[in-house]
């Protein structure tokens, strides 16, 4: 069982937080310029790296909020939770 | 040649105490070339080298894993085997392979322990009655047999189970596919590895691909913890790994990996006579010939290559069998583990060719992908061997994630994710 910290209300348990997948997935900003590969892409396709994840977390039964979360695939170490507007941290060695 | 398995030769090494039983497959050392190699040693790579080898007569094959012979998903499922999914090509390759698993143990002289004792899929609210009444409907135009039982019903099927009104989610009734049922998911395994083996397919153990070489647009060869093999030609079999190669490939796959749990109680006496998957309150249950209860329940929620799960959903499940199943309040459970599923958006699998010439993907089965083990070596090792996608494997593309034409199963995979 996780103790997640959520940058808005601190650390709290895992039950709270609902998964939300691979963060840091930027919204084309021209839609209409896009192949249907492109947009297959960005719709569909994921890292999903066995290693370090960038991720988001909502904190369904707290603040409500999205944040994002670095995030270990194996370990399940949580290295850092941050907003969502912050910069992608450097993962860690 | 080897010897067949028979009531003959099993009484002939009962007299000599069970000391002089042949090996089931070599383990050979890899060669340097190769018609053909597959990289997971799990029961669909198996059985995709079994049918290149068999059906397409190609024998210079070797199969690659980097763990031990079936030691993934395929010695981790709660083998169950069914066929009633939603839509039109899902049915194509659940039926398919549910129309091979009868005569597997007699094609491969392996005994399966194919046991068609029945999958009852649960109702318990107003929207899972609607959601069967869809899906039987659906069956029954592709020709699926599935029947509906109302709760009295259910009982005489099923004894043990409870169906008092006054629980939170009381039964309200149940699909039954009466041809569906579970096998030995070990054996699957094994019994392709005996039949490929002696149809001269290496396979290599202890073997893990560590990139590939692309000459030109196309596969020339796999590295690999045992050395560089040259091959034009490489299907990928690797269920949670699936996306891992991918990136090796530089390709991106529409997949991620997450745990599915499994637990066995201790053994108990016969009580449990049928399948019951129940995916409102989420718990799968059958009992294997040993007597153990084998209980799934669903996925966890974040990507994890761990093959492990969180202790959140043994907690949900063992709820929700305590519900359905009064009798079992006491029994105690004897392990638990967890395997990594590789999901697709539609959960759906993927049976596809590449942008990579060569180089070819079966995966994407996630939370359910044993059932189809015979079908999708079948159709897969036709798409690897004509390079051309068999009909039934054909819209499960790749290419579906640019088209649109998804394949949606997110209800019928049952298995929450």
């Amino acid at each position: 069982m996780h103790i997640i910290r959520c940058p808005y209300c601190g650390e709290r348990d895992e039950h709270e937080f609902h998964y939300g997948g691979e963060g840091h997935i930027a919204r084309p900003s021209d839609p209409d310029a896009l192949s249907d590969d492109e947009w297959g892409d960005y719709v569909f396709k994921r890292k999903n790296p066995k290693g370090w994840h960038y991720e988001r977390w909502l904190h369904e039964a707290g603040c409500g909020r999205w944040f994002n979360a670095v995030r270990h695939t194996v370990t399940h170490e949580i290295y850092c939770t941050y907003e969502v507007s912050d910069p992608m941290p450097e993962l860690p060695e | 040649m080897r010897p067949r398995y028979s009531i003959f030769s099993l009484a002939r090494n009962a007299l000599s105490h069970h000391k002089n039983w042949q090996r089931q497959w070599r383990s050979p050392d890899p060669k340097p070339e190769y018609d053909a190699v597959i990289i997971g040693a799990g029961g669909h790579g198996l059985a995709t080298a079994y049918y290149m080898a068999k059906e397409h007569g190609m024998t210079r094959i070797a199969v690659l894993e980097k763990g031990w012979l079936g030691g993934g998903n395929t010695g981790r499922n709660t083998t169950i085997v069914r066929a009633n999914y939603l839509q039109d090509e899902s049915t194509g390759i659940y039926a398919h392979a549910l129309g091979l698993w009868p005569g597997l143990s007699k094609e491969l002289n392996y005994n399966v322990m194919f046991s068609p004792r029945g999958v009852m899929h649960m109702a318990h609210t107003e929207g899972d009655l609607k959601e069967i009444a869809r899906r039987h409907n659906a069956n029954r135009l592709q020709g699926v047999e599935l029947e509906f039982l109302a709760p009295r019903q259910v009982k005489e099927f099923c004894p043990i189970i409870n169906i008092s009104p006054d629980v939170r989610y009381p039964v309200l009734g149940a699909s039954l596919q009466r041809k569906a049922g579970v096998a030995r998911h070990d054996a699957v395994a094994w019994g392709y590895a005996r039949s490929a083996d002696a149809l001269g397919v290496d396979i290599i153990q202890n073997c893990e691909v560590t990139g590939f070489d692309v000459e030109g647009g196309a596969i020339a060869g796999v590295q690999t913890t045992r050395g560089n093999i040259k091959t034009p030609k490489v299907g990928c079999v690797a269920a949670g790994h699936s996306s891992v190669l991918a990136d090796m490939a530089g390709l991106r796959l529409p997949i991620e990996s997450h745990p599915l749990q499994a637990l066995v109680s201790e053994p108990l006496k016969p009580v449990m006579n049928t399948v019951l998957m129940s995916n409102t309150v989420h718990v799968y249950l059958s009992q294997s010939d040993k007597g153990e209860l084998v209980i799934g329940a669903g996925a966890d929620l974040y990507n994890s290559y761990a093959q492990r799960g969180t202790f959140s959903v043994v907690e949900h499940q063992m709820g929700a069998l305590r519900e359905l199943f009064p009798i079992f309040s006491r029994i105690r459970m004897m392990r638990s583990w967890g395997g990594i599923v590789d999901i697709c958006p539609d959960a759906s699998p993927l049976l596809t060719k590449t942008s990579i010439k060569g180089l070819y993907f079966n995966c994407g089965w996630g939370t359910g992908g044993f059932k189809a083990t015979p079908g999708s070596g079948h159709v897969f090792a036709h798409t690897i061997a004509q390079n051309e996608p068999h009909p039934i494997a054909a819209p499960f593309s790749l290419s579906r994630f640019s088209s649109g034409r998804l394949i949606d199963e997110n209800i019928a995979a049952a298995v929450a994710h």
